[in-house]
């Protein structure tokens, strides 16, 4: 009967994406083609001192974009260290160094990993001004730099690949605002709260008291999720009633995570001029979805392991409003964009089910991925496939018209490469060098044996995938995992970035091929079956080995 | 370069910091105050909890309280301020030993056999505040409840009846029992 119930949640969101992508995707297409600007844009782009109508060449995009997110780190950093004397701060201190670098680091790379504890650390003020803005902004550059690259298949000849400043301002105000205000609407008549009222006392019918919690939690919940960010107002993020009340608040916050994604290869179709193209990049991420969803509901349906056994099912650390299948699904909707929000807690989940969020994460985030990352992420394989396939049937190496040469390879490699680095070496590092590994191991991990060991992987993982979700059991507030798994995020995010506009601009500046016998079909079956065996052949031959010494070895054992 | 980037923050947050936030506030205030305040359950006119957020029924010394329904094992003590997962894994000795004496607890505190006590009673929510238990485990309760106020057990379980809610559209979910929202009910029975 259970699997009926997944088919039924799984067609529901399936139908809606259906419905949505191809309005949401041309629209999202025309809002970064159109050539007229809306009259509230001119008057920002006078303001920020801004020539919309002049693009750039990929540096000085790149430029745009690091230099955004530079001065949004400070910010955020800044803010946090001065909480203290910030109004609406209710009375908190402000947070450490590190842990405000982490914070920091964090949410300008879309990550919302969070050391820190939502209602114990951060008042009002910086929960709006510093991180509910970079919701927005970090998801905005995640979109404008997929964009960028989609231009560089779309462009001959040319010098540029857009203007960031101007791609920047229309994904916000064009796209994430108003899904944003209609989404929070919705989530409000479920029950999310919003108001600022901060702490309530009651007295409860048993005569004891509680305090419940207030704050704007609707339109910061619907960005944490529409912008794949992930970070929650409260510490349990949408497990906890008042971010996700009921069982289909929580499907409307899956498909608020999934809707951009899932739209962004029809634009991309609609951009090059071959929507052909975009239905075969999205039907690989809707693949890897299903699968990814159909076996972790079978993992913990299944309930395997001594604590579920013993307890008659795997609810331990599940809400009961939404079950397995409601948690299974929001997990894999979580970990397959870089969301990581949570309504149930991973650590808890069976050794297997527990890994199933890792390898979503371990994939590169393209299944669907992030808001924008997804899509460049999934493209920057599909480079790497045509190259494959050039090597295994003997086709010319050429992808949308463009040949595919050393340059093009050499930057879609180091891009595969950086986040396993980042992944494994930040992970043996903790138990490597000896002051770090008593710190790790006794304050840090929570659970004992391999699984605290997977406590540290899923860690990094997460950081460096710029996803933020966790085995929160994880205590990782603490100077090492703060200073490293920043870094962890900041590199996952930035390095890949400049190697996707480096890669836009070798792109846009050949000119188109035409197809001739020697030219792999991408949009057919082929493709989409080369292109899904690529991405999860890599993931799996990067990992296997410390999966083995993880959840593998917790869960068969 | 910089300039830009700093006048580009600068009125983001001004929008999306500020204006976005402040507009769905006052959406929220206007059309649905209820739910935008936190769905507070009130009794006689006085707030005693909200429907969304779960509470602990016990005595001083944490011990169960007769004649409430209770609720799921919550790691976070149903502290309002301090939402938290137990975060244990499944092999987690700890958890192993939580579940083995919350079964043998549950099944002295309600008279009835280990076997029947169902999951959600012997694990801990992923929220610490789960408002809502299982209808399984609120028909378990049931008899102890009326006993203890001197009801009639029919009665009790009627009320459990009316009080549980099924799956969202029919297939989202699970079914559930709001907590506080069947406890006030009894209150009001007297």
């Amino acid at each position: 009967m259970g699997w009926l119930f997944a088919i039924a949640a799984l067609a529901t969101v399936a139908l809606f994406l259906a419905v949505v992508h191809r309005p949401l995707g041309d629209y999202m297409a025309w809002v970064y083609s159109a050539p007229k600007h809306w009259k509230i844009e001119r008057g920002i782009y006078r303001l920020i001192g801004v020539d919309a109508k002049s693009e750039q060449t990929w540096q000085a995009y790149l430029r745009g974009v690091l230099a955004f997110s530079a001065v949004g780190l400070l910010l955020v950093y800044g803010l946090q260290r001065l909480q203290w004397w910030l109004p609406y701060s209710l009375g908190l201190p402000a947070p450490s160094e590190h842990l405000s670098f982490n914070t920091a680091a964090s949410f300008v790379g879309n990550t919302n990993w969070q050391s820190y504890s939502g209602e114990l650390t951060l008042g009002y003020t910086v929960q709006f001004a510093g991180l509910a803005v970079q919701n927005f902004v970090s998801a905005a550059v995640g979109m404008a730099v997929a964009i960028a690259l989609v231009r560089g298949f779309a462009y001959r000849r040319s010098g540029t690949i857009g203007n960031f400043w101007t791609d920047l301002v229309r994904g916000t105000i064009r796209i994430l605002l108003p899904i944003a205000a209609i989404g929070a609407i919705v989530l409000l008549a479920g029950g999310v709260i919003q108001n600022f009222n901060g702490f309530t006392e009651v007295s409860t019918l048993t005569g004891g008291a509680q305090s419940i919690p207030g704050g704007p939690v609707a339109s910061q919940e619907v960005i944490k999720l529409l912008g794949t960010n992930g970070g929650g107002f409260f510490n349990t993020n949408s497990a906890h009633p008042f971010e996700n009340p009921t069982a289909w608040t929580n499907v409307v916050e899956v498909l608020l995570m999934l809707v951009i994604p899932f739209s962004l290869p029809r634009t991309f179709g609609r951009l090059v001029g071959d929507k052909r193209q975009g239905y075969a990049i999205l039907a690989v991420m809707g693949v890897l979805f299903v699968a990814s969803f159909a076996i972790l509901t079978a993992i913990e349906s299944g309930g395997m392991g001594t604590a579920p056994q013993l307890a008659g099912g795997a609810m331990e650390g599940k809400e009961q409003r939404f079950g397995i299948i409601g948690s299974t699904l929001f997990s894999t909707t979580s970990t397959g964009t870089s969301t990581g929000a949570v309504n149930a807690m991973h650590d808890s989940y069976t050794a297997l089910g527990g890994m199933i969020p890792m390898l979503n994460m371990m994939l590169g985030e393209v299944a669907p991925g992030g808001v924008g990352s997804g899509l460049y992420g999934l493209l920057v394989l599909a480079v790497i496939a045509v190259f494959v396939a050039g090597l295994l049937i003997g086709r010319t190496p050429e992808y949308l018209g463009k040949k595919i040469g050393p340059r093009e390879i050499k930057l879609a490699s180091l891009y595969i490469l950086v986040m396993p680095i980042l992944v494994l070496a930040g992970t043996a590092l903790s138990f490597a060098i000896p002051g770090v590994r008593d710190e790790v191991t006794s304050v840090s991990i929570w659970n004992p044996g391999v699984h605290g060991m997977s406590e540290v992987l899923y860690a990094f993982t997460s950081a460096a995938n710029n996803n933020g979700s966790a085995f929160a059991g994880l205590t990782a507030n603490t100077p090492w995992l703060n200073v490293t798994l920043g870094l962890a995020i900041l590199l996952g995010r930035f390095v890949p970035i400049v190697l996707v506009l480096a890669l836009a601009g070798s792109l846009a500046a050949q000119d188109k091929v035409p197809a001739t016998a020697g030219t792999l079909p991408t949009h057919r079956p082929q493709f989409i079956g080369l292109l899904t065996v690529v991405t999860v052949l890599v993931t799996a031959l990067t990992f296997f080995p410390v999966l083995t010494l993880g959840p593998l070895a917790e869960g068969l054992l | 370069m910089f300039g830009t980037a700093l006048r580009v923050l600068v009125l983001a947050t001004l929008v999306t910091g500020l204006l976005y936030p402040l507009l769905l506030l006052g959406v929220g205030q206007l059309l649905l105050p209820a739910q935008a305040h936190g769905s507070l359950v009130r009794v006689d006119g006085e707030v005693v909890g909200s429907a969304l957020i779960g509470q602990s029924w016990t005595d001083a010394a944490g011990d169960p309280l007769r004649p409430w329904f209770q609720p799921r094992p919550s790691a976070a003590g149903y502290d309002g301020g301090a939402s938290s997962g137990s975060n244990l894994g499944p092999e987690n000795p700890d958890l192993v030993a939580a579940i083995a004496q919350r079964r043998a607890a549950i099944a002295a505190f309600e008279g009835v056999d280990p076997a029947q006590v169902p999951p959600d009673a012997l694990t801990a929510s992923a929220s610490g505040l789960d408002p809502q238990i299982s209808p399984e485990y609120a028909r378990l309760q049931a008899a102890r409840v009326a006993d203890a106020r001197g009801l009639p057990r029919s009665q009790v379980l009627e009320l459990v009846q009316e009080h549980v809610r099924g799956r969202d559209l029919g297939y989202l979910g699970e079914p559930t029992v709001n907590v506080l929202e069947l406890n006030a009910a009894l209150a009001a029975l007297g």
